[in-house]
């Protein structure tokens, strides 16, 4: 893998605790999976910073090599890989989400 | 491209003989499928290894032929 793909990803995960690699913007998604974790980290009140990955060819195949996840969007906190959109959602849905943000010290809407 | 149903079963039980798989094509595109998969082996892993798991035994479909799978797992 490319180290200055590598290097952009490294500064990204440690520049922004919570970073959602995604297919368009928080505010203007491009597909349906990024969208529903970005709604789901809105709905939390999680400040988070969206890293659209349609910008950047090389960064959209690097993220999929660097996690070992073939999709995307994909969650970091605090530089932890928590997962796609299925896990997310699951996590979301059963109260772990909100238990690693808490966990991790990050603020959100209790 | 799209992938045919019956071969992303196919391909999970290759790779997790003992799994019970569900699959429904949810937009009838044969390009957004959600999977459930049921397997001993997952046991003991992280959600991301067990969809990992799911992951692989797709070898390399993932993104590619196949668009969109949302996946789920239970032990």
């Amino acid at each position: 893998m490319d180290q200055q793909i590598k290097d952009l990803i490294n500064n990204e995960i440690n520049g922004s605790e919570v970073c959602l690699f995604m297919k368009g913007t928080p505010d203007a998604p491009q597909c349906g999976f990024s969208m529903a974790v970005s709604n789901m980290l809105k709905i939390l009140e999680v400040d988070y910073k969206g890293i659209n990955v349609l910008e950047n060819q090389s960064l959209r195949e690097g993220i999929k090599q660097f996690s070992d996840w073939p999709t995307i969007p994909q969650l970091y906190i605090k530089k932890e890989f928590v997962g796609g959109c299925d896990i997310v959602k699951e996590m979301y849905e059963n109260g772990e989400l909100k238990k690693i943000l808490e966990d991790k010290g990050i603020s959100f809407k209790k | 491209m799209a992938m045919d149903l019956k071969e992303i079963e196919k391909l999970i039980k290759e790779a997790l003989p003992d799994s019970m798989v569900e699959i429904q094509d949810l937009a009838g595109d044969g390009n957004h499928y959600s999977a459930t998969v049921t397997s001993k082996e997952f046991s003991g892993k992280s959600k991301i290894d067990q969809h990992k798991m799911v992951y692989d035994s797709l070898k390399g479909k993932m993104g590619n032929e196949l668009h969109a799978l949302a996946i789920k797992t239970k032990e």
